[in-house]
């Protein structure tokens, strides 16, 4: 059983459109969520289109399947929370509002990239926007995440960390040192496992050592633990409502995992997608589990929007990633000299200490 | 000679050493039922089953730091790094572990581990899984590097290092893992520290070890054919341990460096060897010692740039032009 009680989180847990955090929802909001998630699909599917094109290189992990848990976690944030997750990082990106072109731009190298065409698909990143990236290293992220909730907490400011992970990171030695710190410490950080059921091509069962679910673990330091469905915006605005308010209340870690699904391979250079599971396991979870499908369909009957206007917003977001992946092919290639650009502040920014001694080294 | 992939060869050296020693076992993320992420181990789970090639969680400090204590009694694993950049998760391990205990023990405890995977930039995945660590490895007495450039070398060199009774790395590259090389059918090895010269020459030796070796071979063509300069190519093959005579040799007749590594420069392994070649073939050389290594910066994701990041075939023909 979840450490977290349903009291706390005050709702009969069928129906999380009841919990507070949902039922002050105006329908301008609800919409909002629905413009975002499909704006990450499409986004994602424009640029697999690309990709497949030879226009990009290296790995490009897809998302899709997965929006409700960027989207419904992401629409909590204020001021002083933040965001970090892994390679698996533009559906995050997105929602935490930065712009379809800067990242795809990045995905095409070019100079007008988030990263400058420095990081590409696996290293958004947006401080401006608390947005800490986008990180390849699996588990890598998870003390990066500490981190900032260690920040926040020296600051004495009222804020948290979202720190977003596979189910296949659970089982790196990083992620379990931060689990104790955050105990220790009492930090205010928040580990949502995004437990995909696959780690590459292995499943969860293969992968992890449990009694009954990934989460659990965090009893072992006395963390409190919760599991969300995926699927259902709803819930995971409930769960990760009530954690970061743990966080913010009383600067203390949860581990909440959500259950979700990717549609696509681990990357799209994935060739054995179809031999770990079955094609028939993708369908139904494309045909009943669709976080997009079923948002829409929840808030037709909610009458918050039609058919028709859901088309609409859709349509714009087509167009949106159209317009992306011209912009990026309209941008210049980053000019050989910022080869050595953003290696060192100090240099950078041209000060004594950028100056003294040698700093590159040529051939 | 059949011509084979240098994927292929690595994957017939790690099957003749799994049926000629039962202690070899491989261990790895994805390199059993996944065949692996770049089909090195493919088919071997299904032919040797699940004892002998095992998937591995992502907890590389934990299977890698198992596999060295597993190798203190008697066990040959042969572990994957599905990159070498992941090694960081693991440093401790190997750096402390593998790599002192021997020491540590006035010699009581010897690790006959392999550990294998690619080192290389050039695919555009950005800088923390663009790695080349050999340098840092080599800089661990106690540990052994090797980085073979053709299908023929992997696969000696791999035999080797899995028999071999200290700890190797191994470190492939996945641009050369489709290339295909003469590889004989009988069976041969390749002893570490043996350097090999791919290509003779009178004028000037380009010394490299990996693709750059490749790169190198191109431009030694190409100085051939346009400059009539006759380039020696020697591929060090192992790094430590180093065929110090192979490279004094060369330069000795050519009285010529050019130093090709995909290493950044500062204290790159092409560092040791022009340190090597002034120490002790100073008065043998009639131009100083040049480098060709990869520029100083974390490795770029932008392909357009990344491409003119790693040694390329025009920058080794100026170097050359510029001591001709
Ligand atoms: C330290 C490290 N080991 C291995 C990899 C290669 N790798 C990248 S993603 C991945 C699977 C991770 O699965 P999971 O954590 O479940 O995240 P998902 O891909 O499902 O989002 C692996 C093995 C890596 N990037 N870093
Ligand atoms: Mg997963």
């Amino acid at each position: 059983m979840p450490s977290v009680t349903d009291d706390e989180i005050a709702v009969d847990p069928a129906d999380y459109a009841r919990a507070e955090i949902n039922a002050s929802l105006k329908p301008k909001q609800k919409i909002g969520f629905f413009r975002e998630m499909i704006r990450i699909r499409r986004f994602e599917q424009t640029s697999l289109k690309y990709y497949n094109q030879g226009m990009m290189g290296g790995f490009l992990h897809l998302y899709i399947g997965q929006e409700a848990v960027a989207v419904g976690t992401v629409s909590l944030l204020g001021k002083n929370d933040h965001v970090i997750t892994a390679y698996r990082d533009h559906g995050h990106a997105l929602a935490v509002g930065m712009g379809m072109n800067e990242c795809m731009a990045e995905l095409f190298g070019k100079a007008t990239g988030c990263s400058r065409g420095k990081g590409g698909s696996m290293h958004f990143f947006a401080p401006d926007k608390n947005y800490w990236g986008g990180h390849g290293i699996v588990g890598g992220q998870t003390p990066l995440g500490l981190g900032l909730a260690y920040g926040l907490k020296y600051k004495g400011l009222k804020g948290c960390a979202l720190c977003f992970m596979g189910d296949g990171a659970v089982n790196q030695g990083a992620y379990h040192e931060s689990l104790n710190l955050a105990a220790l410490w009492k930090l205010p950080v928040v580990y949502i496992i995004e437990n995909n059921k696959y780690s590459m091509g292995t499943t969860l069962e293969r992968s992890s050592a449990m009694r009954n679910c990934l989460a659990e673990r965090a009893d072992g330091y006395g963390i409190v633990w919760d599991i969300a469905n995926g699927e259902d915006l709803y819930e995971v605005r409930a769960k990760t409502a009530s954690a970061m308010r743990r966080a913010h209340d009383q600067s203390l870690p949860t581990v909440l995992e959500v259950d979700t699904y990717r549609y696509y391979g681990h990357s799209v250079a994935d060739a054995n997608t179809k031999k770990y599971r079955s094609p028939e396991e993708i369908e139904r979870h494309k045909n009943h589990h669709d976080p997009i499908r079923l948002w829409k369909k929840r808030l037709i009957d909610e009458c918050v929007f039609t058919e028709a206007e859901a088309d609409a917003i859709d349509e714009a977001a087509k167009e949106e990633a159209d317009t992306a992946a011209q912009f990026a092919i309209d941008s210049d290639t980053p000019a050989p000299e910022t080869i050595f650009e953003d290696v060192y502040w100090e240099v950078d920014n041209k000060t004594d200490a950028g100056s003294t001694g040698k700093h590159f080294f040529g051939d | 000679m059949p011509l084979i992939t240098y994927r292929k060869a690595l994957n017939d050296a790690l099957a003749e050493e799994i049926s000629r020693d039962e202690n070899v076992v491989i261990i790895g993320e994805e390199v059993a039922q996944y065949n692996g992420a770049y089909k090195v181990t493919e088919g071997l789970w299904q032919r040797f089953g699940d004892k002998r090639v095992v998937d591995a969680p992502i907890s590389e400090a934990g299977f890698i730091g198992m596999g060295i204590g597993a190798s203190m009694l008697g066990i040959r694993p042969v572990m994957e790094l599905m990159f070498w950049s992941f090694a960081y998760v693991a440093w401790d391990q190997i750096i402390d572990n593998a790599g002192q205990v021997r020491y540590m023990s006035g010699g009581l405890i010897n690790c006959p581990i392999v550990i294998r995977g690619p080192a290389n930039g050039g695919t555009s995945v950005g800088a923390t899984h663009s790695h080349t660590p050999e340098n840092f490895i080599a800089n661990t007495p106690g540990l052994k590097v090797v980085c073979p450039a053709t299908a023929y070398d992997a696969k000696g060199l791999m035999k080797s290092a899995i028999r071999d009774n200290d700890p190797v790395c191994v470190m492939e590259n996945t641009l050369l893992y489709g290339e295909s090389w003469e590889v004989p059918e009988e069976e041969y090895l390749i002893p570490l520290g043996v350097a090999d010269i791919k290509r003779k020459g009178t004028d000037v030796s380009l010394i490299a070890h990996g693709r750059a070796v490749i790169t190198a071979l191109k431009a030694a063509e190409i100085l051939a054919a346009e400059h009539d300069i006759h380039a020696e190519v020697l591929d060090l093959r192992s790094i430590r341990p180093l065929d110090e005579e192979a490279i004094l040799n060369s330069v000795r007749k050519t009285h010529r460096a050019v130093l090709v590594d995909e290493n950044k420069p500062f204290c790159g392994v092409s560092a040791q060897i022009a340190a090597t070649i002034q120490e002790k073939a100073f008065d043998d050389l009639d131009a100083p010692v040049q480098r060709v290594c990869a520029l100083d910066a974390p490795a770029i994701y932008s392909p357009a740039l990344e491409n003119l990041q790693l040694p390329t075939v025009s920058r080794i023909i100026e170097k050359v032009l510029q001591i001709r």
